[in-house]
């Protein structure tokens, strides 16, 4: 048998899993509200500027018990608007 | 002043809130303090038979609440400390027996007869579970170092939260050392990085707790148990003594960060 990636060790797995998994608990959002979520946004915000979907960044994170909603969304430059 | 009321949650069942009522209760009452602790889980009795006493039980919490008896009756005495009191459950009732005032009334007549009430809330976030934050002044979430254990012990503190009951503190139970010394179970920093509240207690997976159950004896009463220990520990916290925390992980982080916090 190869096995060239010795599996992560347990506990790591199950920090991992947990912190996905207490986050959507936490915020009542599943995976896939959060995606519609994100194609919103980006529908309203690209209604008043250009930005780059492929570098977008949106995401959950954890602060102590809180949660926010982290967006990183870059936007076109006129310069290069015009340039093309 | 009268009694500090305290309730032990954690969501799953299993995890050890009757083992931790018992042998905290205990450790108070061999202090000296005065200890009454409340079964709250009523259809499934078993704080009784952990603490040896199934064999006084005469009333029970509906039997005070529904007025079949004075409350000074449905106190059993323990066999061993003086002023260590169990109220049990009702075995042949369900939780709608019991509403979230009944247990404020019930805490609060119990407030001037002892120094501790320790309430043993049934699982789930249903009922029981309500009637037994009902009249904490603080909670104490219980958990295992383990997935669903901790999963559930957030879902508890986030209710909690949310009934502005304030945050409550953390007791890790049944934690293996040399399991996360092998990185193969959760270690105490990483339960407490994922529910982000505060330690009072971690204590150690240890065959004693069921031979002390077998036999109805907490093992906080054995001087030479490192459960038991970890439960002396937790009860001198919560007189506000500062304790350290017992070294069952050599070698990681937790001695040294908790060390210093103070
Ligand atoms: N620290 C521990 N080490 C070993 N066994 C334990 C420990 N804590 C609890 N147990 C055992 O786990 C089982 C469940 O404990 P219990 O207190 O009844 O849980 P709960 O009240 O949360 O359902 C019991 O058999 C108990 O003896
Ligand atoms: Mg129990």
């Amino acid at each position: 048998m190869f096995n060239f990636f010795k599996p992560k060790k347990s506990a790591a797995s199950a920090k991992e899993r947990l912190q996905l998994v207490l986050i959507h608990d936490r915020t009542d959002l599943t995976p896939a509200e959060l995606d519609a979520l994100k194609d919103d946004l980006l529908d309203v915000i690209s209604k008043h500027v250009d930005i780059q979907p492929d570098e977008v960044r949106i995401g959950l994170e954890r602060d102590g018990r809180s949660q926010r909603l982290v967006a990183d969304i870059p936007l076109r430059s006129i310069s290069r608007r015009r340039g093309g | 002043m009268g009694a500090q009321v305290i309730t032990i949650a954690s969501g799953k069942g299993g995890v050890g809130k009757t083992t931790a009522v018992a042998n905290l209760a205990v450790a108070l009452a061999a202090d000296g303090a005065r200890v009454a602790c409340i079964d709250g889980d009523i259809g499934l009795r078993n704080l009784d038979v952990v603490m040896g006493l199934e064999n006084r039980i005469v009333y029970d919490v509906v039997d005070v609440i529904e007025g079949r008896c004075r409350l000074r009756q449905a106190m059993i005495r323990d066999k061993r400390l003086p002023e260590l009191y169990l109220i049990p459950a009702a075995q042949t009732r369900d939780k709608s027996a019991v509403t979230p005032s009944d247990m404020i009334r019930l805490c609060n007549e119990l407030r001037a007869e002892v120094d501790w009430v320790i309430i043993d809330s049934p699982a789930g976030i249903e009922r029981g579970f309500k009637n037994s934050i009902a009249a904490a002044d603080r909670v104490i979430i219980l958990t295992n170092p383990e997935v669903s254990a901790v999963r559930d012990a957030d879902r508890v503190i986030g209710i909690l939260e949310a009934e502005e009951k304030g945050t409550p503190t953390l007791i890790i139970n049944r934690l293996n050392p040399v399991m996360v010394k092998q990185h193969d179970m959760l270690s105490a920093d990483d339960v407490l990085d994922l529910l982000a509240i505060k330690l009072i207690g971690i204590v150690p997976e240890d065959e004693g707790v069921i031979v002390g159950s077998n036999r109805g004896n907490p093992v906080a009463l054995d001087p030479k148990s490192r459960a038991g220990q970890a439960f002396r520990n937790i009860a001198k916290r919560l007189k506000g003594e500062t304790v350290p925390f017992m070294d069952l992980e050599a070698g990681t982080s937790l001695w040294s960060r908790l060390m210093g916090r103070k």
